[in-house]
């Protein structure tokens, strides 16, 4: 608890004996002259309820009329007013109104303040200090002022204050608070590393690559401390909800204090204004909507922290809220479903020894930055002499040809060995097919293909089992692999040999098989208007997986765009509405159930708040409710509404 | 630029508040709070001297809700 909550505690103890002894009073036989008796529980409403009361009045000189304060005033110091003038001493009414409400406050500020300690020791990412390396000396420093190219020393037990590669040293870092992931990623020298991460084992030496300000840690942060500014519907509903709610409570209360009364003077019958003062009293104090108010925004707040936790960053409640109707699911092929990573799953047709072949593919792709060949030296595995190479020469859409020992080796496609006049031979596997071809003679095939992650296809199943209707896998590979992908995967529709536009017109179609307007703003625009509104709410969304980094418009254009291995790079999180910070696919099941959970919980509130509160509106407006079941009615519904909010930053498994 | 500020507000809804009346003061781009973190993120007009909008960001919250405060 903080000063201003134990302040309040004192106030509401102090508040609650006076009240018992004023109570007591009058059993043990002390009566008590009316004005004296009336000072005595007016000191004792002030003691809870001055503040209150200061800040209705202050609102009102100000213009603004109708909000909570005023209610409670109105509400008590009517009661007060109307025990006075029945003679029948019964001031407790008003102090309890004010006492529970001031209990409900205190609650929701303690309950409030114990999620925000919560998320944040979820969210304590951010690094104090930096070991700068000067001339041999360490020195400790504030990350913001590290430059870029300065040398950091990283001791176990410490946050990696800023993005940077190993210089020397080796480690396991444990990236749990990054990407929810528990098994420590191993780093050694020339590997990068992420700011944010612990690290665990090894003394390591970094070269900063970039500013603290630039860096992965203060990336998220912002993310996460800018996630309130996109308001989700829901939460714009309440805003809207409580402006026009208020006032008509307020004026429906003077109808109910004025209308009955004069209708019965009318009708010649007794007036009985009191009665029907009363009831409108009581109907102020049920009207109070703090917890619809309160728990909307807290529910939200919660799912965005459990999910960040669970290593899927939100952007905003308006996403969390899409993400909840997603129905469509976009899957971009390389480095989403699959590794973006090829192995050789096959050499054919060769007359060589398999060895030896590989060994020639790899020597002739020895200065190839192309995956492909990257892949061809990984898979031979052994270091590779360069002086065996020269006059490398890359032909582009084909593949390369070298001299290797004298001989000259042709690496690459069908067009390739057309070019080279090797006979080749067609593959039957599915894969992309690197030939080779030596001195004009062609020397067999390698079988090389991307290789599906290993949650790839319990991911599609899970997302099928959270309730999207549809898979689509886009893909600039071929048809056949791309459809022998989504066979394995249970992909429902594939579309391959993409261009990057055409990528963007595939999900323009699929938002418009959805429902959707072509030109409208993509989600989490300004509100649209009411009758395209209503319609965009309820249609299903399309969200589309990407990896970030060339599908950035696909990203944007998409309803929800979540992008793929937010760790250390920017593009994904600048472009997408949702980050996984781990690669693997499972999380978009799993950020699905979450807010899933988080809107469930949201609704829950809402009709728990408004049944409640209508439920006792007409009983007070009959009379059946008094002002007791009217308090207990407003916080406890608050209370529940808030602890239902809480729920919502625990992630299910 | 863009600065974030630690703030000390009660509730929720005094929060919106707070971010509507900080938007409206001069040199002040766009103002977001958030309540659960309980910080302010102020992107200032271009030539806006921080120094100069903040104590004018704060006179304008304490006009809508007297107990807030923002570290600057």
């Amino acid at each position: 608890m903080n000063a201003k909550q134990r302040k309040m505690l004192a106030r509401v103890i102090v508040a609650a004996l006076m009240w018992g002894a004023l109570e007591l009073l009058p059993r043990v036989g002390v009566e008590l002259p009316t004005p004296a008796n009336f000072c005595l529980w007016l000191v004792a409403y002030l003691v809870i309820g001055y503040d209150v009361v200061l800040k209705a009045v202050r609102n009102i000189g100000r213009g603004r009329v109708f909000d909570e304060h005023f209610l409670m005033t109105v509400a008590t110091v009517g009661a007060l007013a109307l025990a006075l003038y029945e003679r029948s001493g019964d001031f407790a009414e008003a102090i309890a109104v004010m006492l529970f409400y001031q209990v409900g406050e205190l609650f929701q500020s303690y309950a409030v303040d114990r999620s925000r300690k919560n998320i944040s020791e979820l969210m304590d990412i951010r690094p104090d200090y930096a070991n700068v390396e000067v001339d041999g000396e360490v020195e400790k420093v504030d990350p913001d002022d590290v430059e870029v190219g300065s040398t950091i020393v990283v001791q176990p037990g410490e946050r990696v204050p800023l993005d940077g590669v190993v210089i020397s040293g080796a480690s396991s870092l444990d990236t749990a608070a990054l990407t929810g992931e528990s098994v420590p990623r191993d780093v050694a020298e020339g590997g990068e590393v992420v700011s944010g991460c612990i690290n665990l084992t090894g003394v390591l030496r970094v070269r900063t690559t970039r500013e603290f300000e630039e860096s992965t840690v203060s990336k998220i942060l912002e993310l996460v401390e800018d996630s309130t500014s996109h308001k989700s519907q829901s939460e714009n509903f309440i805003s809207k909800f409580a402006r026009v709610y208020t006032p008509a409570v307020c004026y429906a209360a003077l109808a109910l204090a004025v209308l009955p009364p004069v209708f019965f003077v009318l009708s010649g019958q007794a007036a009985a204004w009191d009665v029907w003062i009363y009831r409108a009293l009581t109907f102020l104090v049920i009207s109070c909507p703090c917890a619809l108010v309160v728990s909307i925004p807290l529910s939200f707040f919660a799912g965005i922290g459990g999910a960040s936790h669970a290593g899927v960053l939100v952007k905003g409640s308006n996403y969390l809220e899409a993400l909840s109707k997603t129905k469509v699911v976009v899957f971009d092929k390389t480095g989403t479903l699959t590794k973006g990573v090829f192995d050789v799953t096959g050499v054919h047709h060769s007359p060589l020894p398999t060895g030896e072949l590989m060994e020639l593919a790899a020597l002739a792709e020895v200065a190839s930055s192309h995956p492909i060949g990257k892949s061809l030296q990984r898979a031979y595995g052994e270091p590779l002499d360069r002086s065996r190479v020269s006059d490398v020469q890359e032909i582009s859409g084909a593949g390369i040809v070298a001299t290797i020992d004298g001989k000259s080796v042709a690496v690459g496609n069908d067009k390739l060995m057309g070019q080279v006049g090797a006979e080749h031979v067609d593959c039957h596997d599915v894969g992309t097919i690197v030939h080779v071809a030596i001195d004009g003679t062609y020397a067999g095939h390698i079988v090389i293909s991307d290789v599906a992650k290993d949650h790839a296809a319990e991911a599609v199943a899970a997302l099928k089992g959270a309730g999207v209707e549809k898979c689509v896998m886009l893909t600039g590979d071929t048809q056949r692999v791309a459809e022998s992908v989504a066979e394995s995967l249970g992909i429902d529709e594939v579309h391959a040999s993409l261009l990057p536009q055409n990528k963007v017109e595939r999900v323009e179609a699929l938002l418009v098989e959805a429902g959707a307007t072509v030109g409208e703003a993509p989600a989490g625009e300004d509100g649209p208007g009411d009758e395209e509104g209503r319609r965009e709410t309820r249609r299903g969304k399309v969200a589309f997986v990407g990896d970030g980094i060339n599908d950035a418009p696909v990203l944007a254009r998409a309803d929800i765009g979540i992008a793929m291995g937010g760790m250390g790079s920017d593009a994904a999180i600048e472009a997408a509405d949702v980050v996984l910070m781990d690669d693997d696919p499972m999380s978009i099941a799993k950020a699905i159930k979450i807010s899933r959970k988080c809107l469930r919980i949201v609704y829950q509130n809402i009709g728990l708040a408004l049944t409640v509160k209508f439920a006792c509106l007409a009983l007070g407006a009959f009379g059946i409710a008094n002002m007791w079941l009217a308090i207990f009615a407003d916080v406890g519904v608050m209370v529940i509404a808030v602890l239902n909010a809480i729920r919502a930053l625990r992630v299910p498994r | 630029m863009r600065k974030s500020y630690p703030i000390e507000v009660d509730c929720a809804n005094c929060a919106n508040l707070m971010e509507v009346e900080a938007n409206k003061v001069a040199g002040v781009k766009k103002a977001t709070v958030n309540f659960m973190m309980l910080k302010m993120t102020v992107k200032f007009e271009e030539g806006a001297d921080p120094a100069q909008v903040m104590p004018e960001v704060l006179t304008a919250c304490k006009g809508v809700e007297p107990d807030c405060s923002i570290e600057f």
